[in-house]
């Protein structure tokens, strides 16, 4: 985007990563090969359905799964083949915030306790009174009463709980926070509140997100660049405006045809691309271009040829042998089957 | 579409026992729904919408005390025995839950599952309900139905499992489908696929449908009646167009400007803050009244707005609904 260099200001870069599960049924391929770079002060959007391997990317940056093949690096330093010990000083660097603060915080411990384990695992506070300063004034900046710092999770709301998560999250004054669908479990009502607690955040403190999400409305206005993701590949990436406004790949195009609008009218005559059937299997994922099985615009080339992401204007990626067209012929033939 | 009303609920409340005290999940709601009709209930967690239609539909769980008006079909549930009330539930409801294995027998094929009901209900033999089976798996576009028949659940992908169950739900041809947040489990493109299912059967063979979702985009879509409820309450109803266009309620108006909408370039989205009162500690009053932004006066705090028209067969309960159009 900048003329700067990549190396410089990259937080975190994955180069080729796959991530293999051995199943009774076979191999899974669940990340099979993604590269891609975090920059810093930035929000890299990450989106896909289930199977799509973005949660598996994300849990990658923290070495939580073994990478099979590939690098991860995390501020300037190859951590692929990092033993157990030096991964708690990575740990430190790559904070992770999950879907459920039900199930990632211990029901027994106080939310104060929560959120000084952190800073007990990283020897980050001198004495318990620095603890407890530290604690009350990442309550402060999450939103959250210091009084609450006696409660336990079951006291709280979900929209309270995801907020702990986070404190807990700032606690190491990480490099990265990796959120994996940190509003999916919560209300309409709390979704926005979260999502202005993170921006609002980014902006005091200059973190770095790698935002992960099925919901493609709230990626497109959390990201400042978003990445596609279908069967353990990116399939695109580009700008919030760039994937929405003229997406390149028919899969992302579907996609963004699929997700509904709250405006009646629109919604009821809107064009849509219904993909056929399911995603296929990651253990045996289809030759060539892996969404050729269910892609309306599918040639023969495509089952021969496993398309690479190229760029198609600045800054705007995607991994499809005939990118931009296909999406064109899509629109212009749509396949919706609401015709009686 | 004609005239007949397939489910109406007048003045339905029902009151749940628990450790910490009376839970008061629906109080005093009202609604109906004609064939060919979609009517849409819409909420938070909480809200009630889930257990006003398990209540009306004589699914409440056990420790739930239920009163009210329910007539299926003219006919008054309450006053049928126990049996009777399954019997005709089970002949002219069909229901689909968030989660298909709530509906599935992990044991038994797809088949099966689905035959039973028309055995049960239309009297089919064993094989004419086997082949009704496969009818129903093709209408719900399961490819290689004849196959697939003999499918266990775990043996189909998630979005299978949920078309296996509207093919259940709708195998006996019922007036009536009760969807409970049926795409929540989905991704999008599934979503998309399950939406255009029902609205295509429903087209097709006239049936009701009372849809209960926290989507706002997917009631968009398939609504002709939306119901929003708060706090165990209908705050707005009528019409999807009008209620999406003109919301009259802050509560309606405030949920509609909290998601994020990628065509207006917005830092910070609209927030309601608070959370979604629980049923065990509703506020005096009005139930909307400590998170809302329009805020009247003390009367808000003390006495319940009533359900009023702001315009025909629009109605709101708010002492301070939002200027429609016309008064502007």
């Amino acid at each position: 985007m900048t003329g700067e260099s990549v190396a410089t200001d990259a937080v975190a870069e994955l180069t080729d990563l796959a991530v293999w599960f051995p199943t009774p049924a076979g191999m899974v391929h669940a990340v099979d090969g993604v590269s891609l770079t975090v920059r810093r002060g930035e929000t890299l959007g990450l989106v896909g359905e289930s199977g799509s391997g973005k949660s598996t990317t994300g849990l990658a940056l923290l070495r939580l799964v073994e990478p099979t093949a590939g690098t991860v690096q995390v501020a300037g330093q190859d951590v692929t083949r990092w033993s157990r010990r030096r991964l708690r000083r990575l740990r430190r660097r790559v904070a992770m915030v999950f879907q459920d603060p039900q199930a990632s915080l211990d029901p027994r411990h106080t939310v104060g306790a929560s959120i000084a384990e952190p800073l007990a695992v990283h020897r980050l506070a001198a004495s318990g009174t620095a603890r407890r300063d530290r604690v009350a004034e990442l309550l402060d900046l999450v939103g959250l009463r210091r009084d609450l710092a006696e409660r336990h999770p079951h006291e709280l709301s979900g929209g309270q709980r995801q907020r702990v998560g986070i404190a807990r999250a700032l606690a190491g004054e990480p490099d990265l926070i990796v959120l994996d669908e940190p509003i999916a479990s919560l209300d309409l009502s709390v979704q926005a509140q979260i999502m202005n607690l993170l921006r609002g955040l980014q902006r005091e403190l200059g973190l770095t997100y790698l935002f992960i999400a099925h919901d493609l409305a709230a990626v497109e206005h959390m990201s400042d660049r978003v990445a596609v993701m279908y069967l353990g590949r990116i399939v695109e990436s580009g700008t919030p405006a760039q994937i929405w406004r003229e997406p390149a790949h028919p899969y992302t195009a579907a996609l963004l045809s699929a997700v509904p609008v709250a405006d009646p009218p629109v919604q009821r005559s809107r064009q849509r691309i219904i993909l056929a059937g399911d995603v296929p299997s990651p253990i045996d994922p289809p030759t060539g271009c892996r969404f050729r099985t269910r892609c309306p615009q599918a040639r023969p080339d495509c089952a021969q040829t496993d398309p690479v992401l190229v760029e198609i204007s600045s800054g705007h990626q995607a991994a499809c042998l005939f990118a931009g067209g296909a999406v064109r012929a899509m629109r212009a033939q749509p396949t919706n089957a609401s015709s009686p | 579409m004609n005239d007949e009303t397939v489910l109406s609920v007048a003045d339905l409340t029902v009151t749940i026992g628990t450790r910490r005290g009376a839970a008061r999940a629906v109080a005093g709601v009202d609604w109906s729904v004609r064939a060919g009709e979609t009517l849409a209930l819409v909420g938070e967690s909480g809200s009630g919408k889930s257990m006003s239609v398990l209540a009306a539909t004589g699914l409440a769980p056990r420790a739930a005390r239920v009163t009210g008006d329910v007539r299926l079909l003219g006919t008054d549930l309450a006053a049928l025995s126990a049996a009777r009330r399954r019997r005709m539930r089970g002949r002219h409801v069909g229901f689909v839950f968030q989660d298909p294995m709530t509906s599935l027998n992990p044991v038994l094929t797809v088949g099966r599952q689905i035959g039973e009901a028309s055995e049960v209900h239309l009297g089919l033999t064993r094989r004419a309900a086997r082949a009704r089976a496969i009818e129903m798996l093709e209408l719900v576009g399961i490819p290689s139905a004849a196959e697939r028949v003999d499918a266990y659940p775990h043996q189909l992908s998630g979005g299978m499992r949920q078309r296996a169950v509207i093919a259940m739900a709708l195998v006996c041809e019922p007036d009536l489908l009760i969807a409970d947040e049926p795409t929540t489990a989905l991704d999008v493109t599934t979503q998309a696929q399950i939406v255009e299912l029902v609205a295509d059967l429903q087209r097709r063979l006239g049936t009701a449908v009372v849809w209960i979702s926290h989507d706002l985009g997917v009631v968009a879509g398939l609504a002709d009646t939306v119901a929003v409820m708060y706090g165990g309450r209908i705050v707005e109803q009528g019409a999807v167009d009008a209620v999406f266009a003109e919301p009259a309620h802050p509560y309606t108006a405030a949920l509609l400007a909290a998601r994020p909408d990628p065509d207006a370039n917005v830092t910070e989205l609209v927030t309601i803050p608070g959370t979604p009162p629980s049923p065990l500690e509703l506020p005096e009053g009005c139930a909307f009244w400590p998170r809302c932004s329009v805020r009247g006066d003390s009367r808000c705090e003390r006495e319940l707005p009533p359900l009023v028209p702001v315009a025909a067969g629009h109605q709101v309960r708010t002492f301070y609904p939002r200027q429609t159009r016309e008064d502007r």
